[in-house]
């Protein structure tokens, strides 16, 4: 079933600016979408809710805008870089992070989140309130041009699509199958000799990096990188993106994303009022679709298919 | 005059005051945070959400009913309080039963909510509000503003009252034994339920009344919520939640540190709890007064 979502989806996508959608769009979805994917493979494999991924989004999306603005390098060596600082920074707020669980886990990465703003407030590259501004889309690989959306559309894509099967590969590995143990119960899966720790900081370090990868993405399909992505609403919307779509699902966050990103194109004209609503939709979410739009489809699916009433609880 | 390690004593005094004060409601704030907590295992991220609509309650109160400062110290908190009510009423009632996190999102969704309504009346700029005390002493080394005084005093007295009432009086045994075992004390014949409600109302009310507190030295602004408590939980993560002095004491002392550290070098001065945070997480996982949960 999976596969043939799949592949209609990327089908979709590829034929998608030719039947007049606005490819800056997509390309904003998708790179919102990469966020969320790397969001959720903390909070729906792991069962770690991060309140601080904007700091990853952000920095990366810093980092590769001052280097094709100022130093001119190419796109993917920028995006590369990004993702270096977004994953060393991971390293860094893992290590500290994993030391507690549950509620600490998020109030910890808020925190750290909020202290990496304050940096980037101060710092002199990142232009303070300004933000980097008309950021140029250097050539990839030095030679293919990137100025027309079209062609940044399908380079776009493929990373999105990269991303996209990396983060299903990591979640049916062996690998994926010991984040889902300590999930579901951390004293036993220490208990079989698995170091947790170990794991929880692979698994936050990969996320981190991803997150890294749609901040870098985002600076080239915008050309702007400012406070906004640093900034903890930030964190508050990839996690909203995430809710929406399905926690712990595979294509719920990128559902979640095109969601959030299309209500805030079209709410754009009543400022404040986009900040009510998604508190909202939160609320209601959280009262009463915990499993999101992807996660209560799938469980009607799987209702429909299997009459037998099943005692298992899906995993919350 | 003297001088110390070549800072004006008017400098160092004057941030040393300004770090109590913000120590004071970050103590105010961790402590309705920690008691929260610890009976309905929700972390209320709208903590900071009702210290601002505390602050603006009051300045409301002033523009347009002219209810004066010392009226707005009791009916803010009250009416913010009554507020909390029909939130945990109608909505966190529901996830108690749930993981933890499902409270920290709700309370979250609430913070959008109530940010943007006011940002939606008042706009992002603040709302200036009349210092009730004007004038000072000086008091040879350094001019004490009087309002700044009475805040210190007043949230020292409120800290240790409510220290006082949990540790030392037969309603907060109730409150420390419902946190331990909710359901044995249920079987006491307690209402748990109402005790709750009740302990939600109040720390609420304790963030409003640091609200109102702040309206003259800050201004009444929509955001002023939001900034504060993500500071507030790194001192609780500091602090840890296990202990109501222990918030009480962290709370003051980070804000003294968080003063000096504005003094010697300011442009830590944002970022230093959260480095102590870091510090304290690398030493002592469980905080300095917590124990591991």
């Amino acid at each position: 079933m999976n596969r043939f979502v799949a592949f209609g989806l990327l089908a979709l996508l590829l034929v998608a600016p030719w039947i007049g959608v606005y490819p800056v769009f997509i390309m904003k979805a998708l790179c919102f979408g990469m966020f969320a994917i790397a969001f959720n493979l903390l909070i729906g494999y792991v069962g770690l809710l991060s309140f601080g991924h904007a700091m990853f989004f952000g920095s990366a999306s810093y980092i590769t805008g001052h280097i094709l603005k100022v130093w001119g390098w190419s796109a993917e060596l920028s995006i590369i870089a990004g993702v270096l600082a977004a994953t060393i920074l991971g390293v860094a707020a893992g290590w500290i992070a994993i030391r507690r669980q549950g509620i600490y886990f998020a109030m910890i990465t808020l925190a750290l989140s909020q202290m990496v703003y304050f940096f980037c407030v101060q710092a002199p590259f990142t232009g303070g309130e300004d933000g980097i501004q008309s950021i140029p889309r250097q050539p990839l690989f030095g030679i293919i041009d990137l100025k027309s959306d079209m062609t940044l559309y399908y380079f776009v894509v493929a990373i999105a699509v990269g991303a996209f099967l990396l983060v299903y590969r990591i979640i049916h590995s062996p690998f994926g199958q010991v984040l889902k143990a300590i999930r579901e119960n951390e004293a036993r899966a220490t208990s079989l000799g698995y170091n947790v720790d170990r794991y929880k900081l692979l698994a936050f370090v990969l996320s981190a990096a991803l997150a890294g990868l749609a901040g870098s993405t985002k600076v080239l399909v915008m050309q702007l990188a400012s406070l906004t992505d640093v900034f903890w609403p930030m964190s508050g919307e990839v996690i909203l993106m995430t809710l929406v779509g399905g926690i712990g699902t595979i294509f719920g966050p990128v559902l979640g994303a095109f969601i959030v990103i299309a209500m805030q194109n079209y709410l754009a004209g009543i400022g404040e009022w986009v900040l009510v609503i998604q508190g909202v939709v939160f609320v209601i979410i959280v009262l009463a679709f915990r499993r999101g739009i992807v996660g209560e489809l799938m469980a009607l699916w799987d209702r429909r298919n299997k009459p037998a009433p099943t005692a298992v609880q899906p995993a919350e | 005059m003297f001088e110390l390690l070549g800072i004006p004593p008017q400098a160092l005094f004057g941030q040393l005051l300004l770090g109590l004060i913000n120590g004071a409601f970050y103590a105010m704030l961790s402590l309705g945070l920690a008691v929260i907590f610890g009976l309905l295992n929700v972390i209320n991220f709208t903590h900071g959400a009702q210290y601002m609509m505390g602050a603006f309650v009051a300045w409301f109160g002033l523009q347009f009913l002219g209810i004066n400062y010392w009226v707005a110290l009791i009916v803010s908190p009250i009416v913010v309080a009554i507020s909390g009510v029909i939130l945990e009423q109608l909505f966190l009632k529901r996830l108690y039963h749930l993981d933890h996190l499902y409270g920290l999102l709700l309370t979250f969704g609430f913070v959008l909510i109530f940010e943007g309504m006011f940002r939606y009346g008042f706009g992002s700029s603040g709302q200036p509000y009349e210092n009730p005390l004007p004038g000072g002493v000086n008091l040879g080394f350094m001019f004490l503003p009087w309002y700044r005084g009475w805040v210190v005093v007043a949230s020292l007295i409120i800290c240790l009252a409510t220290w006082f009432i949990i540790e030392k009086t037969k309603l907060g045994a109730y409150l420390r034994a419902g946190t331990e075992n909710p359901t044995l004390v249920r079987a006491f014949g307690i209402n748990v339920p109402r005790m709750i409600t009740l302990t939600y109302a109040f720390g609420v009310g304790l963030a409003a009344f640091a609200g109102v507190m702040a309206a003259p030295i800050y201004q009444v602004n929509p955001t002023m919520g939001s900034n504060l408590i993500i500071v507030v939980f790194a001192v609780v993560v500091i602090g840890g939640m296990g202990s109501i002095m222990g918030s009480i004491v962290t709370g003051f002392g980070l804000g003294v540190i968080e003063g000096l550290t504005k003094v010697f070098y300011p442009q830590a001065s944002a970022t230093v709890i959260f480095v102590i945070m870091t510090i304290v997480l690398l030493v002592r996982p469980a905080g300095l007064f917590g124990t591991q949960r």
